[in-house]
């Protein structure tokens, strides 16, 4: 209980990407069929996205997005500078503070990741489904089978 | 192997979670992730107070994304533009003999499948100009609220989907063919990388926005990076609705193009 309280909650959010990650790789070194590799290989994506957006997080902020009203500049102006040095900037506004705005690198970061998890889909099941179209089978077994005897074939 | 596979996963799995412990609270603006070490800023920080006044554009990660780290994501459309070469490349049969499959439509000549057919017909007729018009705010927008590029142009590139999948194939490539959407994907590159060069024709340095003022009416240095972002993000949504689209017509008629699923 006291493990659970000082090292579970405070950190929950690295245990849950370790258990979907290990879920994926399961998936990927034990299952037989191409799709399910696959459907692994996506959990294993998701758990790394999940980690670096969670790694992003602060308590009480809000999305990385300012207010940007022409007139209005309260809101921002309330804002004291905890951290960093204000911005000497030429609009009107006083300095942000960076503790109000969640991290907004890990979420550019993972919008291209996301995007790379979709190529590399998309081209997995491109090669499974000529991979089907040769073999008549997703199963690694067989294709494997399929492999030796033609290469016996060839042999011969 | 299935043992093997699962000791392994386990050793690892707790590999990783040894290390939690030295992770920071969840939530914690003061990590180093999110503060920087000691009294150093990190480069998210410089981001969120910096990136108004640099750049006008409020959304950070449209400006993050597009300007801080637009030779990144450059590449990355060229990533997605090289997934979907080589899907064509591996699926994509050219002039070899079709084989007559059992069309479809044959199937749904009941009295059920008309039903089917002109209430989802007739859904997607109200809903398909709905989601384009929808991706193109996401795409123009993408400054001043949550969107950009990929995410308009993923939207965009599922309303023709959604047209297959509701009428056939046939119907969603005589909106978007394989030759146009060939040349929007690489048109969508060219934009992006068109952006590029002209800096380096202005003597900056590849992606540097700030000397298209020159060329940009009535714009000054900050608001050319702002300007300039849009048409990348547009160029960026131009390849992504081509390839979303063209893996989608790749994959469900298995190459042959003809009427899908």
């Amino acid at each position: 209980m006291e493990f659970l309280k000082t090292s579970v909650i405070p950190h929950f959010n690295y245990w849950v990407y370790v258990i979907l990650m290990m879920i994926g790789l399961h998936a990927m070194i034990t299952k037989n069929n191409l799709i399910k590799k696959l459907v692994g290989m996506t959990i294993f994506q998701t758990a790394i996205i999940l980690f670096y957006v969670s790694i992003g997080v602060k308590s009480g902020s809000t999305i990385p997005i300012l207010e940007h009203h022409h007139d209005d500049h309260a809101e921002v102006a309330a804002a004291d500078a905890h951290h960093g040095e204000p911005a000497e900037s030429d609009h009107d506004s006083d300095a942000v503070n960076p503790d109000h705005f969640a991290n907004p690198l890990p979420h550019v970061l993972m919008l291209t990741a996301i995007v790379v998890g979709v190529s590399t889909l998309g081209v997995a099941l491109a090669v499974s489904q000529s991979i089907f179209k040769d073999f008549g089978s997703l199963e690694e077994d067989e294709i494997l089978e399929k492999i030796k005897q033609g290469g016996a074939a060839i042999d011969d | 192997m299935k043992w093997f596979g699962l000791i392994a996963t386990a050793f690892t799995g707790i590999l990783l979670l040894s290390a939690v412990g030295d992770f920071a609270r969840f939530g914690d603006p003061h990590s180093p992730a999110n503060a920087g070490v000691g009294d150093r800023p990190s480069v998210s920080q410089y981001y969120i107070t910096d990136t108004y006044a640099d750049t006008k554009v409020p959304n950070i990660v449209t400006a993050v994304l597009a300007d801080y780290r637009g030779y990144d994501t450059m590449f990355e459309t060229v990533v997605i533009f090289a997934a979907g070469i080589s899907i064509f490349a591996i699926l994509r049969s050219l002039g070899g003999p079709v084989v007559p499959v059992s069309h479809p439509q044959a199937i749904d000549t009941s009295v059920d499948g008309d039903h089917q057919r002109i209430i989802i017909g007739t859904t997607c007729r109200l809903m398909i100009p709905v989601i384009q018009l929808f991706a193109l705010y996401v795409v123009a927008h993408g400054h001043h609220s949550p969107g950009g590029g990929f995410q308009g142009g993923v939207i965009l590139g599922a309303s023709f989907i959604l047209l297959a999948l509701a009428k056939d194939l046939g119907t969603a490539l005589g909106r978007f063919s394989e030759k146009r959407y060939l040349t929007l994907g690489c048109v969508g590159i060219m934009i992006y990388a068109g952006f590029g060069l002209l800096c380096q024709a202005l003597e900056r340095n590849l992606l540097d926005y700030e000397i298209l003022h020159r060329i940009m009416p009535a714009t000054d240095a900050v608001m050319a990076r702002s300007h300039s972002m849009l048409g990348v993000e547009v160029g960026v949504a131009f390849t992504v609705t081509a390839i979303m689209f063209a893996i989608y017509s790749n994959l469900s008629s298995n190459g042959r193009l003809d009427h899908g699923l």
